[in-house]
């Protein structure tokens, strides 16, 4: 069973414990021994080698499986686009993909997923969360399960739950319930570095050290009879906020090369992908890259040759640099939707919401290379082998990062099972 | 006899395998062709309505154009083929196939003079042929975004493209180089919410004395994924090029998917989309339609007879109608 760092006892709460408590010891010094492990060498190296990783790329609005990763060309559903060969003999995807399509062998498809869902909302909680909304459970989102799941030492000066959104304000999500907020997402309003991360340019460094040192004398004293879960998460994020604002350049892909900047594209999508590549490089465990919108209602083609235009290259990019780095088995790959979208093509040459029989890409880690899984009909319009829905996906994708996803983690001596325990993970998937 | 817009009504329905993409009438006016969504281009006898199936294209047909004599027919395609047929043989087969653009064409017009036609597409390049034997004689470029239509000037001079971005560019087609350009933005959005372009020139057309051209499209769409937008066509003085109307039609949300001059002198569109198909009549004298027709379903195109009576659209409920602008009888 995972335990919660919470006041629960645990050796790894005890780890915690003493990191901060050396923390607050030796103020700004040993702040960079505590969180900042990812500047001493070994821990780097150990970082390249182990840590696993997640990026999830989010196709905003649902991606219609006929223009990606199931195409039926020639078919009354098939619409207009060819079908390619890919690099794997036998896999064909939709012709708005020709770069990806250079990657297959790095991918896996899924490609009878049915999650009985045709809303946005509710669709993408059961996608994000692998487990249908109640009234009666908040649960949390699968970037904050794989950041307190994949955590260590090494991966601590950073959040580990990023969303990478085209807009939105940035901030921080509400969506790690009982793991607590240190696991919420962080999101990167179109790319750019967090809000409040910079120093005001009123407050010099000396200045913000001394005030540093006075907060934590005070947490100090306060911890000595009061300290909880709630108070070591704050204390937490204030350290890690010190450690981000040191290491604020991560978020700037200015201090990449050039030619990965011209080969990802100078627009948002390309430019988010290399932020991606970014994170994870520098320790960042889950990282989430929003592409919208995909909600084509109305000229259906159209917009995915726009969108999915955008799409392929950075995508490519990112699916080939990870291999080539040697990080692709440590990390996985996620691209999916809320939903896919109908086979019916409407009147406006549109096609609407489907969670019926739809597909989503995997990659990396523990996923079976070059593999697909799952079949629909001529048309689309069923799945006729190897269906899977949200809740196998959800435990899926714990299993490819190594993760145990039928244990338990304990909340508060609480067990709590970690992914649906009604469902089990689809082993066809993984290696 | 004169049309009468007012009389319009559906004399005729028939029924393709699948939705309607485009149809047109060959200039002799003996059959009207259909591009649908199963690749199959259908030519129906407007004496019987006898359906003959063309196929050859292994995507959707988009485009279709004539031969001025009518004897060949021209289909442009997303597999972005051009395909020649004999308009009129008993079983039309390919006469010559030309792989013509890197993505999908989406319009084609014969020049006036019978010699050239001329391809627009998805790699934003306007291509010009000759009719009669395939060979390409220009390639223009200079678009940024897809083209969506292509025209030339009755006086075969000129030819003229207009994009997704709402730029139409008037090309010398002799030099092939650039003449000027004509502002059609209000027929495009970029939609910062979205992330999405919509809109973009889908239909142009001459009047008769060829001192006004239109542009043909969409306008007012603050949600271009679910099709909340409103059909718009810009009137603009040839010489001058001076915007003379911007014509709408009342109460409908849509796009125009075809117009055309009437000899006359009003004009002529079809609308389809959410609001449902319409067949809509203007005047110069205001922006408002003077008259529209309710159509049964969203229509996608449309063409005007050589008689002048009757107008073919094309809808998604597999069916292209034949309305007359003349009271029943």
């Amino acid at each position: 069973m995972f335990k919660c760092t919470y006041a629960c006892g645990s050796d790894e709460h005890q780890i915690a414990r003493r990191s901060f408590l050396g923390m607050t010891a030796t103020g700004m010094g040993a702040i960079a021994g505590g969180l900042g492990m990812l500047a001493q060498p070994a821990a780097a190296k150990k970082l390249a080698s182990d840590q696993k990783r997640v990026i999830v790329v989010n196709m905003a609005g649902g991606l219609s499986q006929l223009e990606s990763w199931d195409p039926k060309p020639g078919t009354p559903t098939g619409g207009p686009f060819r079908a390619i060969p890919t690099s794997v003999p036998g896999i064909h995807i939709c012709e708005l993909l020709p770069e990806t399509a250079k990657q297959m062998h790095h991918l896996a498809l899924v490609r009878g997923v049915n999650i009985h869902e045709n809303d946005h909302g509710k669709g993408g909680y059961k996608m994000f969360y692998g487990r249908p909304k109640t009234p009666a459970a908040e649960y949390p989102r699968l970037g904050a399960v794989m950041a307190r799941t994949l955590e260590s030492d090494a991966t601590e000066s950073l959040p580990g739950h990023i969303n990478v959104t085209p807009g939105g304000g940035g901030g921080r999500g509400n969506d790690s319930a009982y793991l607590g907020p240190r696991y919420a997402s962080i999101s990167l309003d179109n790319g750019k570095p967090p809000q409040n991360s910079k120093l005001p340019d009123s407050i010099k460094a000396d200045t913000d050290g001394r005030r540093q040192a006075f907060r934590r004398a005070a947490n100090d004293a306060f911890l000595q009879r009061r300290r909880t879960a709630f108070t070591d998460a704050y204390t937490h994020n204030y350290e890690q906020a010190l450690q981000l604002m040191q290491r604020r350049d991560v978020f700037d892909i200015e201090k990449e090369p050039q030619k990965d900047r011209d080969r990802y594209g100078s627009h948002d999508f390309g430019r988010h992908c290399l932020l991606a590549r970014r994170l994870l490089d520098s320790g960042v465990t889950f990282v989430q890259v929003t592409h919208t919108n995909y909600d084509t209602h109305n000229e259906n083609f159209n917009f995915h040759l726009e969108q999915l235009g955008e799409f392929d290259t950075p995508f490519a990019c990112l699916v080939n640099d990870l291999a080539e780095r040697g990080m692709l088995d440590s990390t996985l790959i996620v691209v999916l939707s809320e939903f896919g979208r109908t086979p019916r093509i409407n009147q406006n040459y549109g096609r609407d919401h489907w969670g019926t029989a739809w597909s989503i890409c995997m990659g990396g880690a523990k996923v079976q290379r070059g593999a697909t899984y799952g079949k629909t009909n001529d048309q689309g319009t069923a799945v006729t082998e190897g269906e899977v829905n949200h809740a196998q996906l959800f435990h899926t994708y714990l299993q490819a990062v190594g993760v145990d996803s039928e244990k338990q983690i304990d909340i508060d001596g609480r067990p709590v099972p970690l992914a649906d325990p009604a469902f089990h993970p689809v082993k066809e998937l993984l290696a | 006899m004169d049309a009468n817009p007012q009389a319009t009504h559906i004399v005729h329905q028939w029924k393709c395998e699948s939705p309607l993409i485009n149809c047109r009438f060959e200039p002799a006016g003996k059959f009207v062709f259909t591009a649908t969504e199963d690749f199959s281009i259908y030519r129906f006898a407007m004496a019987d309505g006898k359906r003959t199936t063309l196929a050859g294209h292994k995507s959707w047909p988009q485009a279709i154009a004539f031969s001025i004599d009518g004897r060949l027919m021209v289909s442009g395609g997303c597999d972005d083929q051009l395909i020649w047929w004999g308009t009129g043989d008993e079983q039309p087969k390919p006469i010559r196939k030309i792989v013509a653009h890197r993505g999908w064409i989406r319009a084609l017009d014969v020049s006036p003079d019978g010699k050239l036609i001329a391809s627009a597409g998805n790699d934003s390049l306007v291509k010009v042929w000759n009719i009669e034997n395939g060979e390409l004689v220009a390639t223009l470029t200079g678009h940024a975004k897809h083209v969506y239509s292509v025209a030339f000037h009755p006086n075969s001079k000129w030819l003229l493209s207009g994009d997704l971005a709402g730029d139409v560019r008037q090309w010398d087609v002799q030099s092939g180089k650039l003449e000027r350009q004509f502002d059609a933005k209000p027929l495009t959005t970029y939609n910062s919410g979205q992330r999405v372009d919509y809109g973009g020139v889908r239909t142009i057309a001459f009047n008769g004395d060829q001192s006004q051209v239109v542009f043909g499209g969409l306008h007012k769409a603050p949600n271009p994924l679910g099709a909340v937008n409103e059909p718009l066509i810009m009137r603009f003085d040839w010489s001058s090029q001076k915007l003379l109307r911007s014509h709408t039609i009342k109460g409908v949300k849509g796009i125009i998917w075809g117009s055309a001059f009437h000899p006359q002198g009003f004009l002529v569109g079809a609308t389809g989309g959410s609001g449902g198909g319409f067949l809509g009549f203007w005047n110069d004298d205001k922006d408002e339609e003077f008259h529209k027709l309710k159509m049964p379903n969203t229509a996608r195109a449309m063409d005007l007879h050589p008689d002048g009576i009757q107008i073919a659209t094309a809808h998604h409920d597999r069916c292209v109608r034949i309305s007359f602008m003349k009271p029943k009888t």
